[in-house]
């Protein structure tokens, strides 16, 4: 890339890094309009025996795990 | 969970929110955090032909006041049934000797061989504190250990979240560590060693010394070290996502001490068995992305984790769980899931006869190209105060692959990557 460039692509670059902080500040509601979020499922762990249990399931049978949590050691699993 | 730290403001604002409008029907609102919270499940695992697992767990939460939450959970499982050696299907029928030295068991012609010899019960203890420390941060700590005849783990976690912009936006920083000891049955195989058979010796005494020559004496550690960089942005009044960035690295002993490898000639006839070998060192990278909707009548999520690691695993996972209130106090729920995984670098269904035996081997079918499915059907009621009884049951199938190996002669007559169908059981209550 020619030193023309540079500016050029930083000045995008800043632009772009700015743009989605403005667009990310923008998202979301307002606090009396969070009572959809209060309902108990859509809490993110409003399952989490089932996804505690699947995690098991997955982590013995598959080769990779974790992401949605951490994966953490385990078990000498079969 | 970043978005549990503010239940009791979210709920405080749900419960006038809904004054207001009088909305109600499918909308339950988390209760206030002063109470005892339980919940209780008991599910069975059954492969077919393979593993059977009965898993019961409880999860109990308390809440002090407005900031300061108790979670703990233990886990009890039980485990039968066979499960895929790594050896490959012959003509005639094969013997192995058991992991431990003593005894054999035998495989019939043309069968998959699987080792019936796991019988264990594992116990699982966790802990973990929640604290918000104000309107903005929000801590946790928490403590793990898991036992089981030939395995013990022990592990710490900690996290901190911080909200923004009017709590629309969290991000979540946490970290674990974990030790594991292994301590196999029959004690660690030498990488690559040769499985030896009491018949081939005079006596119990002999064979035992030839049987020692396979093992390495002792226990051996794992170590894995987490961390997690997350955020959850709620987007409008019904939507919310979640992005992960998940890096884990693991060192220590990562063989399956039961697993073999089958030593094939051109033919395709076994001419013996070794012991698997595995890299001791292990780099993890996982992004995940979920976004969860609430609907008139239900909720519904969909994820996408994308993960990839030094040994060359890579894996796309898709998922989706829609839920539907039939009425306020009754739902049904389908799970779908979809799982497709390309081979470790190591991966292969068996050795070649007079080649020089590589670095690292293994053939255990679930570090081997793979898709996998689950679909799932689960029925929730809500009971008088607050209690809930769910019921799950689901079908999970594993399609394994070849990963691009010349299969040699008799070989080519049977089926090297069976598939794994199993059924997942659960019923669970919570009050």
């Amino acid at each position: 890339m020619t030193n023309v460039f540079k500016p050029f692509c930083k000045t995008v670059v800043a632009l772009a890094i700015a743009s989605s902080l403005v667009g990310c500040s923008s998202l979301g509601v307002q606090p009396w309009e969070k009572d959809q979020f209060a309902r108990k499922d859509m809490a993110l762990n409003s399952e989490k025996l089932d996804l505690s249990l699947d995690d098991h399931i997955y982590f013995s049978k598959e080769g990779t795990s974790g992401g949605r949590s951490l994966a953490g050691g385990g078990c000498g699993c079969n | 969970m970043q978005l549990t730290s503010k239940q009791s403001i979210a709920s405080a604002l749900a419960i006038a929110s809904c004054s207001l409008i009088g909305q109600a029907n499918a909308v339950e609102t988390v209760p206030a955090n002063d109470d005892w919270k339980v919940d209780a499940a008991i599910m069975y695992y059954g492969e077919q032909e393979r593993v059977q697992a009965v898993e019961a767990i409880g999860n109990v939460q308390k809440a002090f006041g407005d900031t300061s939450l108790l979670d703990m959970k233990v886990v009890v499982d039980s485990l039968t049934g066979s499960s895929a050696s790594g050896a490959v299907a012959q003509g005639e029928s094969q013997t192995f000797t058991r992991p431990s030295g003593k005894g054999e068991y035998t495989v019939g012609a043309g069968d998959t061989p699987l080792d019936d010899t796991f019988h264990d019960t594992r116990v699982q203890l966790s802990a973990n504190w929640q604290e918000v420390f104000n309107q903005d941060w929000t801590g946790n700590v928490g403590v793990y250990g898991s036992n089981e005849f030939d395995y013990l783990s022990m592990g710490l976690n900690a996290g901190l979240e911080r909200s923004f912009n009017k709590n629309n936006t969290t991000l979540a920083l946490s970290g674990a560590f974990t030790q594991d000891v292994v301590d196999p049955v029959g004690g660690r195989p030498v990488a690559f060693s040769e499985m030896v058979y009491r018949a081939n010796y005079n006596s119990d005494a002999e064979y035992q010394a030839a049987f020692d020559q396979t093992r390495l004496s002792g226990d051996d550690t794992k170590q894995t070290s987490d961390v997690m960089l997350g955020v959850t942005q709620i987007l409008n009044r019904n939507w919310l996502m979640q992005a992960n960035y998940g890096l884990s690295s693991v060192s220590g002993y990562m063989n399956d001490p039961y697993k073999i490898l089958s030593e094939v000639d051109s033919n395709g006839i076994t001419q013996g068995y070794r012991y698997e070998n595995r890299p001791d060192s292990r780099l993890k990278h996982s992004v995940y992305v979920m976004t969860k909707g609430a609907l008139d009548s239900g909720v519904v999520d969909f994820s996408y984790r994308y993960s990839t690691d030094d040994w060359d695993i890579t894996s796309h996972t898709l998922e989706t769980h829609y839920r539907y209130y039939f009425s306020p106090s009754f739902y049904g729920q389908l799970h779908l899931r979809y799982y497709q995984q390309q081979a470790a670098e190591f991966y292969q269904p068996f050795l070649m006869a007079g080649d020089t035996l590589p670095d690292y081997a293994s053939a255990d079918y679930r570090i081997g190209d793979m898709t996998a499915y689950t679909i799932g059907l689960k029925f929730g009621q809500r009971l008088s105060g607050g209690h809930e009884m769910t019921y799950r049951l689901e079908y999970y199938q594993q399609n394994p692959e070849n990963n691009g190996t010349d299969i040699p002669g008799q070989l080519q007559n049977y089926d090297l990557f069976p598939s794994v169908k199993a059924i997942v059981a659960q019923v669970s209550y919570s009050f």
